[in-house]
């Protein structure tokens, strides 16, 4: 199977977005650093305005595809889609991250150079067509990442959570570095092409294996999947909701279209050796993540497990190795950031009086107090659970419509039981808001989380009237991969 | 046996060695002194192979940057390194495990790779002569043209690793006393120094 081995473009337009991110960020870091603290309202619109830009500027390179700087940086339709969606995440994150981090008094300028910092890292994972430059792409995402985790200082459980990240994430680098050097050692290249190549003629060797599985290790830490799930419920439980919000989109996207490139960028022709490791990740992903957050009882706890189980779906998709398996993880993977970003806006209105609360226990009785919130926070939820005929319910239907087509049955089978065992507990967050006793008000919810919160409903209740845009830019982008 | 055959068995076991030191020196300022050692080893290794821009940078990298700030950390903070190794007969056994893992898929790796005739693909971008160009010369070919992408980016990631510890460590005290220099240059004698009459015989 051949893979793409684009002409060099050699157009700069190509790269435009990443050097708006990276100049933008550099002119926050000095502005901010005249402007002190104060400009807070400033800063997250700049940055939001800088994200939006970025994505603007992919849209409009149309229909341009090719490599740069000598293979290593590719740009086509998938890679465009994916950071088209993951920029949105990212800007949507940062608007509602406003609101919370100055009344908790926890803003600083460099949160929002931060952010753009590491977006900066996703387009180069994203866009990564060689070793070296996924593994720098990898490295300038999570650094930034780490420190925004442990962005509130003052708290032990921020601090721990930002050094957890941290200590596993280096861990994971060394599994990913040890993978590449083995690969480059039996197939003589760092580039994707290079390496395909490389296998196709010389075939699956020993040590092309062994580099796989550790290439995977690496790189499925980035996406929580388990095995590699550990860090997931501690980083999302300590760190300030809004950078859990970040966390939970964003990122997830960006690695899940890097382990796409990866697998069908470079190790096509082996198809099969992958497609067990993913298999086993995948279905141990979708269980853990229905069994373990049946317990929780806080909320953003609950949350990374939902991530986890999904992450899990959507490597469904990717196991059956297909043109439509790649568009089905597309589909999830926009579906899934936008019901997520939606549900993190409620969990950022989860505000009284004294200041911010995240058990579930806190949302009882939510229908009395605040409708729209609760009816809105109840679609969202049964999106998530994947009931019909919401967003949630298609994207799972095309995964494992895929795993069908590509003979996945056992697979498909398990993913509808784990989606049965995981609706309860999405179910059980409708029923405290419904039926249980009122607990006390929250205060009014902000106008940037209502926006989204809005936004997000009627994006799950209308994906079903009109899914033409997505399937079809979906479809493009897998295409693309499989010319 | 020639003179860099000697060379080399002398730079190895000294590297070994000191490794070994590194790791069982009682005093951790000690420690710090093998690391240094077994790095200007290495460098000596580097050179035997040729390869004396790497070696070079390991000298001032690794021994005039990375281990000195190893020597600062170690002198100026209190760590209680016996408290530290009070763990370390517990874990030898899991840690020698992970390790003799390690070791055998290298060699089984090494093996699969000897038995495949090395690598089968010639490199993306062929090693020079070693002979006709320096090693400084040979990056510089390249580090601007090939790998500028890469270049810029480290540059990025250190700077994100930069503001990253300003921000986890740097905390603005309120009652700290600094320098402001405008303040300084604007003073003027009738901000700064009052003029009292002082009556003769009753002071202030």
């Amino acid at each position: 199977m051949p893979t793409t081995t684009a002409a060099n473009i050699g157009s700069y337009s190509s790269i435009l977005p990443e050097v708006v991110l990276v100049v933008g960020a550099l002119l926050l870091l000095m502005i901010g650093a005249f402007i002190k603290q104060k400009n807070a309202i400033f800063m997250s619109f700049a940055t939001f305005a800088i994200l939006v830009l970025a994505a603007t500027l992919l849209y409009m390179q149309g229909d341009l595809a090719g490599t740069m700087f000598s293979g290593s940086f590719i740009i086509d339709p998938f890679a465009r889609l994916m950071k088209i969606v993951t920029l949105l995440s990212a800007a949507i994150a940062m608007f509602m991250a406003y609101d919370y981090m100055s009344k908790a008094n926890l803003w600083k300028y460099e949160f929002a150079v931060l952010i753009l910092l590491a977006t900066a890292g996703m387009m180069m994972m994203i866009s990564a067509n060689d070793l070296i430059a996924l593994y720098l792409g990898i490295e300038l995402q999570s650094l930034a990442l780490y420190v925004i985790a442990a962005f509130n200082r003052n708290s032990e459980r921020s601090s721990e959570a930002g050094l957890k990240y941290f200590v596993l994430g280096a861990l994971s680098s060394g599994m990913l570095l040890y993978g590449m050097s083995l690969i480059y050692g039996f197939t003589g290249g760092t580039g994707f092409a290079q390496i395909a190549s490389s296998i196709h003629t010389g075939g699956a060797t020993i040590g092309i294996i062994f580099g796989l599985v550790f290439l995977l290790v690496g790189l499925v830490f980035k996406i929580s999947a388990v095995p590699f799930h550990m860090w997931t419920p501690d980083v999302y439980e300590g760190s300030p909701t809004p950078v859990t919000t970040f966390f939970a989109a964003a990122p997830k996207i960006a690695a899940m279209a890097m382990i796409v490139r990866v697998l069908y960028g470079a190790f096509p022709s082996i198809t099969p050796q992958w497609q067990q490791i993913i298999v086993f990740v995948s279905i141990a992903s979708m269980v853990l993540g229905a069994f373990a957050a049946i317990g929780q009882t806080n909320i953003k706890r609950l949350m990374a497990y939902s991530s986890i189980g999904h992450m899990g779906f959507a490597l469904v998709g990717l196991a059956s190795g297909s043109e439509t398996g790649v568009r089905a993880v597309v589909i999830y993977m926009v579906i899934y950031a936008i019901m997520t970003l939606g549900t993190f806006a409620s969990i950022l209105a989860m505000r009284r009086e004294e200041g911010t609360v995240e058990n579930i226990s806190d949302l009882a009785g939510l229908a009395k107090n605040d409708l729209t919130m609760a009816f809105l926070l109840a679609m969202l939820m049964f999106s998530l659970a994947g009931i019909p005929p919401l967003a949630g319910f298609f994207a799972k239907f095309y995964v494992l419509l895929a795993a069908i087509e590509a003979k996945l049955v056992p697979l498909a089978i398990i993913g509808v039981l784990a989606s049965v065992v995981g609706a309860f507990y999405y179910l059980r967050i409708v029923k405290i808001m419904f039926f249980d006793e009122p607990a006390e008000d929250f205060v009014p919810m902000h106008g940037s989380l209502r926006i989204v919160l809005i936004g997000s409903g009627l994006f799950v209740l209308g994906y079903v009237v009109y899914p033409t845009p997505l399937v079809t830019a979906a479809g493009v982008a897998a295409n693309s991969l499989f010319k | 046996m020639g003179i860099a055959d000697l060379f080399f068995y002398l730079f190895s076991a000294l590297t070994t060695g000191s490794a070994v030191m590194v790791i069982s020196a009682r005093n951790p300022v000690h420690a710090v002194m093998f690391l240094i050692l077994a790095f200007i080893n290495a460098a000596g290794l580097f050179l035997l192979l040729g390869a004396e821009f790497l070696a070079m940078l390991l000298i001032i990298v690794y021994v005039g940057a990375v281990a000195v700030l190893f020597l600062f950390v170690v002198m100026m903070l209190d760590v209680d390194f016996a408290e530290l190794r009070a763990g370390y007969m517990k874990y030898f056994p899991l840690g020698a495990t992970i390790g003799f893992i390690l070791l055998a898929e290298l060699v089984v790796l090494f093996g699969a790779w000897k038995s495949d005739g090395g690598i089968s693909v010639t490199p993306k971008v062929p090693i020079p002569d070693t002979a006709a160009i320096t090693n400084t010369e040979a990056i510089g070919h390249v580090l601007y043209t090939d790998y500028i992408f890469y270049f810029e980016a480290v540059g990025i990631i250190l700077l994100t690793a930069m503001v990253g510890a300003i921000v986890l460590t740097f905390r603005q005290n309120e009652n700290a006393k600094r320098q402001n220099i405008g303040d300084q240059i604007a003073r003027t004698p009738e901000t700064s120094i009052e003029i009292k009459k002082v009556e003769t015989g009753k002071g202030i």
